[in-house]
């Protein structure tokens, strides 16, 4: 009995720290509606600069004061962030912020082993904490007690300062509704920035706090964020008592879980918030998102088939694109193949996230699957390759059918993080299930035919199956289920009121995303021969995003730049340095503050502007051509 | 009450809200290219009342009825499918999308046109949308983006939407909300001309008691919930119970109507 | 779209420009691939290891004359990333021969890419048994004592304890998932008559350590296998500590006296653990002295076992170059099947069965020592006394 009882202390234990970098994440959530990538980089900045400091300052003094001084000091570098960086793009794209606060992830990982260097770093530990106290015959590490009163403590003082302040109302009154506050006169600039300061306190404290039981190392942040994000959501968005709960929730089903399911942990938080999701849309102790207002006056170009002389250019880069082979070696036609592979990835993310409305943090998933697909079905059933790369993709458009049914029921971040859930449960079938898929070493020895083994004719096939997925994708842009899908990211309530059934559209949408994303992942199979679990990871629906985001998410065809220029860069860049994180967080973040449409979205902008002050003579290029084939 | 089956009959419709009644026991029927108007302070049930009808909220008990067919615990969408058009009191249009393609989408789902992947939605019905959108109006606008519009534009155009499927009855939530007075004329009268022409019934909840008693053929006042009152203009205009209900509270509501406020 | 064409040629004049800088046509290029951006605290010290190697060998005379030339390569703890490079290498560099790599996945993609182009690999670090046994070719080698031979050579030394109950922690992916089976296998041939009592499958890097270390606690083991490494050892090891999980329990552990996975422990450190590792301190060889000596003069540091493994990689590249004479493959094959040379370590070679090197591996007890932590009662085990049968070998390893 002792037992079950020190375990459940040991998992509100592991709660305590959850909790607080989850309310940190919650918070700003709430207010900004910031998706805060970089959550997890200023825990991990709290821990570093607290470990310097507690190694500097000595006493219990010194130690309790370092851990508040590295969370006020983490603090100053993201009041420096929202002020520098992220000010710049609130009215930018929904989700745009979430690029920027990657950008500022990736150079956080290696600027803390540049300030800190690579070794793994182990602190004090606390005065006055360092041993464990007996609970009949079992022993309970008294830092253990400690941040169990801790969690609810910074509760308390979250709650005081959320009912009995003018900035908790405002903040409560954010969270509702942003419009209101902002049309109430509060000086918003402020109210954000404050909001920023506090969640990125409370998440650099969470860091800190972690030196008398961690080691300090540069990879920390992604340990906790996914984590995080997930405690959040099942707590519901913007609900501190929600993400307390849920940390509390998740720790012990993952204390408990180990002891009749030891390999549990792995996927369990997953799991649970599958589960909240399905049964409970907007998290255990959420509200449902009043629809966003869209504001008067939005500036978006309505959406238009190629002009011809566009599809000409289009045709040209096309021509100039299937050359390469005439003067290009091995390598480089290697890298094209990998391009075009994630053209076709990225087109098939924008097609749900841009014309849906529909962003999915887990759309590696269905790319996965189509890899896993091909792979089953060249090394187990042997099939000839180019029925594998026919029937691979349908393992991803299964997948699709059955996740994007329970997925499209929610939208927003929730839509986001029930799919970002069914692609850690996929990876970690994929990786735990060693007989049948190999485990993380994945299946190997999946190469192309000789019809398609040179690189020069692999590249032509990766090329052409890009060509015809996107203009495949373009024209259902422009078909009339393309009418019924933007229709329905508009305005839910007009779709319904003309007998639209928008779950059904915004599920087909989602298969038909989730197969195009199939087909690139069985091209990709081919080109490295092999499979592997990291091909259904987070990373790679991340970089999905990103490549989306970065060509610019209101465009029709953003995403074929955004995936050229992020593989090309990045593909370039860890070739030539182990900085490249460094250097591509950096590029990311110059191109969100220089470009807050995307890449694509602001040379449309800028021609838009071209346009309107030339004479009408020019206005040929504008006028769409309906007529044309 | 004619031989015929009437439009839409109304028959003991009820909703509560945790023991409040917003509407209870409310009867109506109208009959086809008849304009009735619902009216009543604010808090009489009249949105609750309205959302009922298509679908958009679920009565406790009592029956809607479109032509004899039941249509209580229909979906919005299958009410529409069978000839009800909609307008909202704050419009809902496909902002990103230009004034036509917003009609297109319309006469795509009227068409089942909604699963054609490879089709051309810009061709789709483009003279049909020229149309509807000439008819009320709108003809000069037709490749503004949606979001740019002003909001007596939005509102016209709403009403192109909601005739998109050549509708039986037209449900419209306080048409002339935010309108200046001469838009809110010209809407009306527009509306009455399409729903005599094309014999379709309106019923429309008002603010603006002018817009009511000009237009409606029919009024049937709602306070607290029930039906207090129904007949034409002038019976409506003489009827004690109603002028108790409107002088008591009719400038208060009226001022707070005029900043946005609704029920 | 106008936008498309210039882009699509700015691609393109990035890849001209990673081809664009190559070695002299005299020079012997080797690519190499590793893991430097995300297991930096891994790496750096490997790295070091081969730039002292490279060093050596040109000032020696390079390899039959010509000089040697490393061309590194990040593969950020992706194996399809490693695959771009190890193609760059090949197709763009035209190097002789891979080397490198550090975790088990890429050691595994490289080796197959290898086997496909035909492509001479030299796997350093990774453990797993698949890459010289279920999943080896003939084009990989590898340097590192696998995971068996590890196994193999903690299993003589768990097999005398007394203890009966046993329960293991090990990371949840195929190297900890190897690391169990095989040492219980072996285990349990040698001692039939001990008991598995519980099993900790932790995420890999995730360990949550206080439920984990409570688990394990409950079953009442008398001794303890532990497989985590890293950062999850570190919290694993302050839990323990504090709970007293390893008082009067043995532990024996994987890895755990490797200088990169010890030190950080500090005065943390648990004694009388048994564990494979690299005491660079109490080692007193002529052939280790000489490379301790070379190496705290170039870096003012002391080596880490990545060090060793970087140094001798080149070092054995090198060999197995001067000795085919020639950089085709198949020569190289033939040149390094059987090829013995000497190590810091003593003499190894590879052996021409499986294409593993007979490298060994250091075991001792972890003790703490003015607050740091040490092996002691060290003893280096030769990699060929703790590898099957050649029988066995023959019968996991797929035919060429």
């Amino acid at each position: 009995m002792a037992f079950y009882v020190v375990q459940f202390l040991t998992g509100l234990a592991s709660a305590a720290s959850l909790f607080l970098v989850a309310s940190g994440l919650s918070i700003i959530f709430g207010v900004t509606r910031i998706v805060n990538f970089a959550h997890g980089a200023f825990y991990m900045i709290g821990a570093y600069i607290a470990f310097t400091l507690t190694e500097r300052l000595s006493g219990a003094f010194g130690f309790w004061g370092s851990m508040v001084l590295a969370a006020i000091a983490v603090a100053l570098i993201g009041v420096l962030v929202e002020m520098v960086l992220l000010r710049r793009i609130y009215h930018a794209p929904e989700l745009f912020q979430l690029l920027a606060t990657f950008g500022l992830t990736l150079m956080v990982e290696d600027l803390v082993v540049l300030i800190w260097g690579p070794d793994d770093l182990v602190g004090r530990r606390a005065p006055g904490f360092r041993g464990a106290i007996d609970f009949f015959g079992q022993n309970i590490p008294s830092y253990d007690l400690f941040l169990i009163v801790l969690g609810p403590v910074v509760l308390g003082i979250l709650w005081l300062l959320f009912q009995r302040t003018r900035w908790g109302v405002l903040v409560r009154a954010a969270t509702q509704d942003r419009d209101m506050v902002a049309a109430l006169g509060v000086n918003q600039k402020w109210l954000f920035t404050s909001v920023f300061a506090v969640g990125v306190f409370l998440a650099a404290l969470g860091g800190a706090l972690q030196i008398p039981r961690d080691a300090v190392h540069h990879a920390m942040d992604l340990r906790i964020i996914v984590e995080v994000f997930v405690v959040v959501v099942i707590g519901g968005l913007g609900s501190i008592v929600g993400a307390f709960v849920a940390a509390v929730l998740v720790s012990e089903l993952n204390a408990f879980g180990i002891l009749i399911f030891p390999k549990i942990s792995i996927i369990l938080v997953f799991l649970v918030m599958a589960v909240v999701l399905i049964v409970r849309p907007w998290g255990l102790f959420g509200k449902p998102e009043a629809p966003a207002r869209k504001t008067p006056g939005l500036t978006v170009n309505p959406w238009r088939p190629l002009t011809s002389n566009e599809r000409l250019l289009a045709l040209a880069a096309l021509v100039i694109a299937a050359t390469l082979p005439l003067f290009a070696g091995n390598y480089a036609l290697t890298v094209g193949s990998e391009i075009a592979i994630f053209v076709i990835f990225a087109v098939s993310l924008h097609f749900l996230m841009s014309v849906g409305g529909l962003a999915s943090f887990g759309h590696a998933a269905y790319f996965g699957l189509g890899a896993y697909g091909v792979a089953f079905l060249a090394k187990m059933a042997g099939l000839p390759m180019i029925l594998c790369l026919l029937l691979g993709p349908l393992m991803g458009c299964m997948g699709a059918a059955v996740f994007g049914f329970f997925a499209v029921q929610l939208s927003g971040v929730y839509f986001a993080m029930l799919t970002l859930a069914f692609a850690q449960i996929v990876w970690s079938i994929a990786f735990q299930w060693v007989s049948v898929t190999g485990g993380d070493n994945g299946i190997l020895g999946v190469w192309p035919e000789k019809w398609a083994g040179s690189p020069s004719h692999f590249y032509w096939l990766a090329l052409g199956i890009a060509a015809l997925v996107t203009i495949a994708l373009r024209a259902m842009v422009f078909s009339p289920f393309g009418y019924a899908l933007r229709a329905t990211r508009d305005s839910l309530l007009r779709t319904e009121a003309i007998g639209i059934n928008a779950k059904r559209i915004q599920w087909t949408a989602f298969v038909i995303a989730g197969t195009t994303a199939g087909i690139g992942g069985a091209l990709f199979a081919y080109l490295k021969g092999s499979v592997f679990p990291d091909n259904l990871g987070i990373s790679l629906s991340v970089d999905a995003l990103v490549m989306v985001l970065l060509g610019g998410v209101e465009t029709v065809s953003g995403a074929v730049i955004g995936a050229i220029v992020y593989k090309a860069l990045s593909i370039w860049l860890i070739s030539q340095t182990d900085l490249s994180k460094l250097v591509l967080g950096g590029f990311i973040m110059l191109i969100v503050v220089v470009f807050p449409k995307g890449i694509v979205g602001m040379l449309e902008m800028l021609a838009q502007r071209r346009r309107k002050s030339s004479p009408p003579g020019s206005s040929l290029l504008a006028k769409p051509i309906e007529s044309a084939e | 009450m004619s031989v015929a089956t009437p439009l839409l009959a109304v028959e003991g419709l009820s909703k509560s809200y945790g023991g409040i009644h917003a509407v209870r026991g409310v009867s109506f029927s109208l009959r086809a290219g008849e304009i009735l108007a619902l009216i009543g302070p604010n808090g009489a049930g009249k949105s609750t009342c309205f959302d009922m009808l298509n679908g958009q909220n679920q009565p406790d008990t009592g029956q809607v009825r479109l032509l004899g067919e039941e249509i209580t615990g229909k979906k919005p969408r299958e009410i529409w499918r069978m000839g009800v058009g909609r307008t909202f009191q704050i419009t809902a249009t496909f902002a990103t999308m230009t004034v036509r393609e917003n009609v297109q989408v319309a006469l795509i789902s009227h068409g089942k046109q909604l699963f054609n992947l490879f089709g051309s939605a810009p061709r789709f019905e483009r003279g049909e949308a020229g149309r509807l959108l000439e008819l009320v109006g709108m003809g000069g606008y037709a490749d503004r983006p949606c979001g740019e519009l002003a909001y007596g534009d939005l509102k016209r155009l709403e009403l192109a939407v909601a005739l998109a499927n050549q509708p039986k009855l037209l449900l419209m939530d306080e048409p002339t909300a935010g309108m200046a007075p001469r838009e809110r004329v010209d809407l009306m009268r527009l509306t009455a001309q399409i729903a005599r022409e094309k014999s379709i019934g309106v019923l429309f909840t008002e603010h603006d008691m002018d817009v009511v008693f000009e237009h409606a053929d029919r009024i049937i006042v709602l306070n607290r919930g029930t039906l207090i009152a129904e007949g034409t203009p002038a019976e409506v205009r003489g009827n004690p119970q109603v002028q108790a209900v409107y002088l008591g509270e009719g400038l208060v509501y009226d001022a707070r109507h005029r900043e946005g406020a609704s029920t | 779209m106008r936008a498309r064409n210039y882009f699509v040629g700015a691609a393109f004049a990035l890849l001209a420009g990673g081809m664009a800088h190559s070695a002299l046509a005299q020079d012997i290029k080797i690519g190499e691939i590793n893991s430097y951006s995300l297991l930096p605290a891994f790496t750096e010290p490997y790295r070091k290891g081969w730039q002292l190697a490279v060093e050596e060998i040109n000032a020696a005379g390079g390899i039959n004359g010509k000089k040697l030339v490393v061309i590194s390569k990040d593969d950020g703890g992706k194996p399809a990333d490693a695959q771009t490079a190890a193609n760059e290498l090949v197709s763009s560099e035209g190097v002789a021969m891979l080397t490198g790599t550090f975790l088990s996945n890429i050691g595994l993609a490289v080796s197959d890419f290898a086997n496909q182009k035909k492509v001479f690999f030299l796997a350093a670090e990774p453990l797993t048994d698949a890459v010289t046994w279920s999943k080896g070719n003939k084009y990989t080698f590898r340097l590192r004592p696998s995971n068996y031979m590890q196994a193999a050579m903690l299993v003589e030394a768990a097999a005398k304890l007394p203890a009966k109950r046993w329960a293991t922690i090990a990371p949840n992916y195929e190297y900890g998932q190897s690391a169990v089976a095989v040492f219980k296998k072996l285990m349990s041939e040698k001692r039939p008559d001990i008991q598995w009592v519980d099993e900790q499958w932790p995420p890999q890097g995730k360990i949550d350590a206080g439920p984990v270390v409570q688990a394990v606690a409950a079953a009442n083991p008398e001794a303890i296998l532990n497989v985590t490494f890293g950062a999850d050892l570190v919290k694993l090891v302050r839990e323990g500590n504090t709970r007293g999980l390893f008082k009067g329990r043995e532990v024996v552990s994987f890895l755990t006296g490797e200088p990169e996975y010890l030190d950080p422990l500090k005065d943390e450190t648990p004694e009388g653990w048994i564990v494979t590792g690299y005491p660079w301190y109490s080692i007193k060889t002529p052939e280790h002295d000489a490379f301790l000596k070379a190496y705290q003069t170039k870096y003012n540091d002391y080596p880490r076992l990545g060090s060793i493994v970087g140094y001798q990689t080149i070092k054995a590249a090198a060999a197995i170059l001067a000795k085919a004479g020639s950089s085709e493959p198949e020569k190289l094959i033939a040149a390094a099947e059987g090829l013995s040379m000497p190590s810091p370590f003593g003499e190894i070679t590879f052996r021409k069965i499986d294409h593993q090197s007979t490298l060994g591996a250091y075991v001792g007890k972890t003790a703490l020592k003015d607050g740091k932590g040490v092996m002691v009662d060290s003893v280096y085990k030769k990699g060929s006394d703790y590898l099957p049968s050649d029988a066995e070998v023959e019968k996991m390893r797929p035919k060429d």
